[in-house]
C-alpha cells in the first residue's frame, strides 16, 4: 500500500540552515548535509531544502550545496526559493535535485508551469501554493504570506495541476508557526479538488496533528520544520504513533 | 568492472550517477555504441514519455543495440518500461524484450501520478537478495506493466503491476533504486553482482 510520507522542511541561507536545531549528536547544527543525513537515518521520506537566501551573488553556492546533498542523502529531496526561470530549474536538477518547488513565479507567469513541466516532467515540480483565510475566503499569498493576491486557493490549484504540476505543496499561512494544528479544512478541498498528490505544511505541533491532516485532511503528505529540528516530535515515534491509527507509514 | 548507463533524451540519468558514487562505483553516461555493448553491465534509466524516448532509441539504432545486449541490463522506470512490448503512453511499440503491455493506472479513486513508498512483494531472484518481503520502494509513475510470469516483485496501486520482472540477462525496476534508501543501494549492489 502506498504510505502517507513525512516530510522534514530545512531553511537554508547563504548554504546554512536557519533554524538551530537541539540535536546534540550533531557535529555542526548548520551543516544542512549532515542536518539531512540525520533525517534519513530517522526515517524521513523525502526532504525539502527551501532556499531564503537573499541575494543573488550568495545564490549561487545553492548549486554546490545541493551537489553536496545529492552525493550524500538517498531519498528524494525537492529544492525550492527563488526559481524563476528554466535555467534556474536545469541547474539545480543538474547538481541532483529530484523535484524543485516554485511558488511565486508561478503566480507572476503561470505558463512557467507547463514550461517546466514540458522540459523536465511533471514529476519534478512541486507548486508551492501559500494560502490565508481572509474575509472567509482562502486565498493564495505570495512572499511568505505578506502578500495577498486575488487568487482564490480552489481556482489556482486547479488550473495548476491542469497546466501540468506533479504535486502540491499546500502551506496555510493562517497555521504557519502556531503548532496549533495543519488547516484541515482547506487540505481536505484542495485534496478532493484535484487528481495530483498533496502535501500540507503549516501547524504542525502534536503527532495527533499529522494523524489529523492524513486523515480528515485527506493529504497524501505532511511538511513540517521545527517541531523536527527542536526534537519535540522523533520521525520514529511519529510513525510508530501513525501506524497505530491505521495510518500506512514506511518504517 | 566497466558500467555504462545509456545516455538518451530522459531525465533523472544524474540521480543513477550519484546513487552509484554514493557506494563508490564510477558509471560513464553514453551512447556510444561501441562503449554501451562492451561494459559489463549496462543501466538503462529514465523519466520522461515514451512515445519521445522510443522515436529518440529508434533514430539513433539503440533499440536494436539494447534489445541485443548480452551482459546483465537494468531498466529504470521509464527504462524498464521501453523494455516492455508496448506502451499505452501515446500507444508506442517499445523494445519488446518482455511480453508486458504498460498500461496507465485507470481507477479513479487512486491518484496519477502514484508519488512515494510503496512496498515490493513476492520477490524473486538475485536481484533481492538481503532484500526483506514487503520492503519500501520509492515510486513516481503514472503507467505500470502488468503482472506476468517474467513478474520478479510486485506493488498494489489500484491494481497489482510488476514492479519488477526479468528475462535473461535483462532486468527491470519500475520504483527507483536511486532513490529507495538502503534498500535501493542493496538492489544496486544485487545487480552489480550478478553472474
Amino acid at each position: 500500500m502506498l504510505t502517507k510520507r513525512i516530510i522534514p522542511c530545512l531553511d537554508i541561507k547563504d548554504g546554512r540552515t536557519v533554524k538551530g536545531t537541539n540535536f546534540i549528536q550533531l557535529r555542526d547544527a548548520g551543516d544542512p548535509v549532515e542536518l539531512a543525513m540525520r533525517y534519513c537515518d530517522e526515517g524521513a521520506d523525502e526532504l525539502v531544502f527551501l532556499d531564503i537566501t537573499a541575494t543573488i551573488e550568495k545564490r549561487k553556492t545553492l548549486a554546490s550545496l545541493v551537489h553536496s546533498i545529492a552525493t550524500h542523502i538517498n531519498i528524494p529531496f525537492t529544492v525550492g526559493g527563488g526559481i524563476y526561470s528554466l535555467e534556474d530549474v536545469s541547474i539545480l536538477l543538474e547538481n541532483g535535485a529530484d523535484k524543485v518547488s516554485v511558488n511565486t513565479a508561478a503566480v507572476k507567469r503561470p505558463a512557467l508551469i507547463s514550461e517546466i513541466a514540458g522540459q523536465f516532467g511533471s514529476q519534478c515540480l512541486v507548486l508551492a501554493v501559500d494560502t490565508n483565510y481572509i474575509n472567509e475566503e482562502w486565498m493564495v499569498s505570495t512572499h511568505g504570506g505578506r502578500e495577498i493576491t486575488a487568487l482564490k486557493t480552489l481556482e489556482w490549484v486547479k488550473l495548476v495541476a491542469e497546466l501540468g504540476a506533479g504535486e502540491i505543496l499546500l502551506t496555510s499561512m493562517t497555521s504557519d508557526g502556531t503548532k496549533a494544528g495543519f488547516s484541515l479544512e482547506i487540505t481536505r478541498q484542495v485534496a478532493n479538488a484535484i487528481n495530483i498528490p498533496v502535501i500540507a505544511s503549516g501547524g504542525a505541533g502534536t503527532m495527533k496533528d499529522f494523524a489529523d491532516v492524513f486523515i480528515q485532511g485527506e493529504a497524501d503528505a505532511a511538511l513540517a520544520a521545527s517541531v523536527f529540528h527542536f526534537s519535540e516530535i522523533a520521525i520514529p515515534d511519529l510513525k510508530k504513533y501513525l501506524a497505530k491509527q491505521n495510518i500506512p507509514v514506511r518504517q | 568492472m566497466s558500467l555504462v548507463i545509456i545516455k538518451y533524451n530522459a531525465g533523472n540519468i544524474r540521480s543513477v550517477l550519484f546513487a552509484l558514487e554514493r557506494i563508490g562505483i564510477y558509471a560513464e553516461v553514453t551512447d556510444d555504441a561501441d562503449k554501451i555493448i562492451s561494459a559489463d553491465r549496462v543501466i538503462f534509466p529514465g523519466v520522461g514519455e515514451a512515445s519521445t524516448a522510443m522515436a529518440y532509441l529508434r533514430e539513433r539504432n539503440l533499440d536494436k543495440l539494447i534489445r541485443d545486449l548480452k551482459q546483465p541490463v537494468l531498466g529504470i522506470c521509464l527504462g524498464m518500461q521501453l523494455l516492455c512490448h508496448h506502451s499505452e503512453e501515446n500507444n508506442v511499440d517499445c523494445l519488446g524484450v518482455f511480453e508486458n503491455r504498460v498500461k496507465k493506472f485507470a481507477d479513479p479513486s487512486f491518484k496519477v501520478p502514484q508519488v512515494g513508498w510503496n512496498t515490493i512483494s513476492q520477490l524473486k531472484g538475485p536481484l533481492f537478495e538481503n532484500i526483506r518481503e514487503n520492503e519500501y520502494a520509492y515510486f513516481v509513475h503514472s503507467y505500470y506493466a502488468e503482472l506476468n510470469a517474467d513478474t520478479i516483485a510486485r506493488t498494489e496501486y489500484g491494481s497489482n503491476f510488476s514492479a519488477a520482472i526479468s528475462k535473461n540477462n535483462f532486468y527491470g525496476v519500475q520504483f527507483h533504486p536511486e532513490k529507495s534508501a538502503g534498500a535501493g543501494e542493496q538492489i544496486l549492489k544485487n545487480f552489480l553482482s550478478l553472474s
